[in-house]
């Protein structure tokens, strides 16, 4: 069903200079559901979320959100394409030097000639979607990590884009804004019609809110399935990544060939 | 070994003319990307509030002293060949050309620049640019277009407070301190300083010192490596390079416009 | 920071910046750059013009009139041509007489126009004939220990 299908990412390959990061990946997200892309620190998650988001563009395979085949858009298309996407960063990333109320109404100052009032009023609403509309004249200074990600995640809704990327809404929080997080991004997912796409490697929180996770290692994608069938998965390395046990046999192998490989790339630079 | 030192040196000569052609294709993005600094003029007012009105403290204080040292070492050599009535021509030529522009501008790239560069890279550094990218919203135009144009208008400005700042100290020391005639101060000033000769190519000078500081400032913010370290040495060097850069231009910019005069 | 307040700095900012150019262009300087239309140019020449530049001004009765625009050697009569660019509003005669003077002992040097009696006035590339050098102070010291000398000598 094409119209069912949101997001999808067929053959891709990718890489930083000589250094491939991406060899080969299929990935394909629905309108409505949450996915989760999991790994290591450094298999090449978030480069995903940027070729969806038109940062960078792939070598080779195609990338192509609600139809459009985001690495052969123009700058105009992109952004236009990008007003429907919301992208909440690894710290929030919110404007520093305005306060939340603005970072939540910066979109729509830029894009929309919408009245003050209408505009205070939409963001309002989406502060108070996570929970945070007392805090909308304070600094992004002022808020704890937790608080800053949620404000983040209410700007990347404010102008109710059809798909929302988190890139490691998970890491550095405590226990609760953990809980709290991972909640509001299923709540928001079902309740605004969005589609979700998580990086992380936050396994427990995220198994518990996601429809279908994809596990990258390598780049490529080595296993995917639902939350229940990753986490009954006998797959060495999905078992050893969903348990967190640090002596497993696939990823012991995995790293020698890359620190080798950089250690050949650094003797060549020096 | 001199094989490798050779290399280094290709190396970061390779690196140098690098940089120095994104600097420009930054210039030249950053000037097609102006229109909105132009349309939404509140963005460029906020920018002048950080680059210019924050900088008055300290052009005005360092121009006053400045103006009244000149006073001081002025009137000391000057009268020894009797000429103390050319006091009000010598500290007012000597702002105007070139201590305003270039004091100004140095005060400027230290105060204003290294702040630039400090917000721009941190702006980088914690991704704001990103999001702003992922937002649909460019930030050239948005962020970088409104610095530049705030630091090209605020310098010439800063630079005239300063030298007014310097002539006013000049005159307090000399005439009100000293006891320079206060006529023969005002009148050898006014009978020497030329309009376009003098004031008005300082004005130029100080435009071309602003336009070099913030691009530099921008430049070097923009394009600082994503981490702490990397944001102290951006700002590091855009005090260094900016204050060279503002002396060579200086003494080019000055070989053109007095040439053939005294 | 509120938008008004931050307006309202910026506003005073950018007054007190046209204040210190406007304090700069009327008080300082003089706006003395005649206009090319409202000046007319004379042509002057000079054994010698000792150390007189181009810009310096251009005195009649002490006023400035005008300035050294141009400073040419005349490599037939050996004399300096000296452009004078003199302000439309002021009208000599033709017979005026131009000098190179020295505002005090070690002062800049000036041009001091005389006016003569001549009916007809100077116009655009005209020539003011009686011309008077600098005086150059080695040469008076030189004729001062010269005429010393022969005071002394031996009738």
């Amino acid at each position: 069903m094409q119209h069912d299908t949101l997001v999808e990412i067929r053959d891709v390959v990718f890489g930083y200079g000589a250094r491939p990061v991406l060899k080969g990946v299929n990935l394909t997200a629905r309108r409505g559901q949450v996915v989760a892309i999991m790994g290591s620190s450094g298999c090449g998650k978030t480069t995903l979320l940027r070729l969806i988001g038109g940062q960078v563009r792939p070598r080779q395979g195609s990338v192509r959100v609600a139809g459009e085949s985001v690495g052969e858009l123009d700058r105009a298309g992109l952004y236009r394409l990008r007003r429907k996407m919301g992208m909440l960063f690894q710290f929030g990333a919110l404007f520093t030097d305005m306060p939340v109320f603005d970072n939540v109404a910066f979109q729509l100052r830029e894009h929309t000639d919408l009245p003050e009032d209408v505009i205070r009023d939409l963001v309002l609403m989406k502060l108070d979607a996570v929970g945070l509309r007392g805090a909308a004249e304070l600094m992004p200074s002022e808020l704890s990590g937790g608080m800053a990600r949620r404000v983040a995640l209410a700007r990347a809704i404010a102008l109710d884009p059809m798909l929302v990327m988190y890139d490691e809404p998970f890491a550095g929080l405590d226990p609760i804004s953990l809980g709290v997080t991972g909640n509001l991004i299923r709540r928001l997912t079902d309740t605004l019609g969005l589609t979700s796409l998580l990086v992380t490697h936050d396994v427990q929180e995220s198994l518990k809110i996601v429809d279908y996770v994809y596990f990258v290692s390598d780049g490529i994608i080595v296993a995917e399935g639902t939350a229940d069938e990753i986490r009954a998965s006998t797959l060495p390395y999905v078992h050893q990544f969903v348990h967190g046990e640090s002596d497993g046999p696939v990823p012991f192998h995995y790293p020698a060939p890359t620190y080798a490989e950089d250690l050949r790339l650094g003797a060549q630079r020096a | 070994m001199p094989r490798r030192w050779i290399e280094g040196l290709g190396r970061r000569t390779i690196e140098g003319v690098w940089r120095i052609g994104f600097a420009a294709r930054f210039f030249g993005v950053m000037l097609l990307h102006s229109g909105t600094a132009f349309q939404r003029l509140g963005l460029t007012i906020r920018e002048m509030y950080f680059s210019g009105v924050l900088s008055l403290t300290i052009i005005l204080v360092s121009g006053l002293f400045v103006g009244m040292v000149l006073g001081l070492q002025g009137y000391d050599t000057l009268q020894r060949f009797g000429s103390e009535s050319a006091l009000g021509t010598l500290v007012a030529l000597s702002l105007v050309r070139e201590l305003g522009p270039v004091l100004a501008g140095l005060m400027f790239a230290s105060r204003a620049g290294s702040a630039i560069t400090a917000e721009i890279g941190l702006m980088k550094a914690t991704e704001q640019l990103s999001a702003m990218e992922m937002m649909a919203v460019d930030p050239i135009a948005r962020v970088v277009a409104p610095r530049f144009w705030a630091g090209v208008i605020s310098m010439p400005l800063l630079a005239a407070l300063f030298s007014a700042m310097g002539i006013l100290g000049g005159y307090l020391v000399g005439v009100r301190l000293i006891g320079v005639d206060e006529g023969t101060f005002w009148s050898q000033m006014q009978g020497s300083v030329d309009f376009t000769q003098d004031i008005l190519n300082g004005v130029v000078k100080s435009v071309v010192f602003g336009v070099a500081i913030t691009t530099i400032a921008l430049f070097e913010g923009y394009d600082a490596p994503p981490t702490a370290e990397g944001v102290s040495g951006a700002t590091t060097r855009t005090v260094v390079t900016s204050s060279l850069v503002v002396l060579a231009l200086d003494f080019v910019l000055t070989a053109f416009m007095f040439r053939g005069t005294n | 920071m509120n938008r008004t307040v931050l307006d309202l700095w910026v506003g005073l900012f950018v007054i007190a910046g046209i204040g210190a150019l406007l304090f700069l262009a009327l008080k300082v300087g003089s706006m003395s750059t005649v206009k090319a239309g409202s000046s007319y140019d004379v042509v002057a020449r000079f054994d010698n013009i000792g150390g007189l530049k181009p810009r310096a001004p251009v005195k009649s009765a002490g006023v400035v009139v005008g300035r050294v625009a141009d400073i040419r050697f005349d490599n037939e009569t050996y004399e300096a041509a000296v452009t004078l660019r003199i302000d439309k509003r002021y009208a000599f005669p033709k017979d005026s007489s131009a000098a190179i003077m020295t505002s005090g002992l070690l002062g800049e040097q000036y041009i001091g126009l005389e006016a003569g009696g001549d009916e007809h006035k100077l116009e655009d590339k005209d020539r003011i004939t009686l011309t008077q050098s600098a005086v150059v102070l080695e040469n008076l010291i030189g004729q001062f220990i010269y005429g010393k000398a022969q005071e002394g000598a031996p009738q």
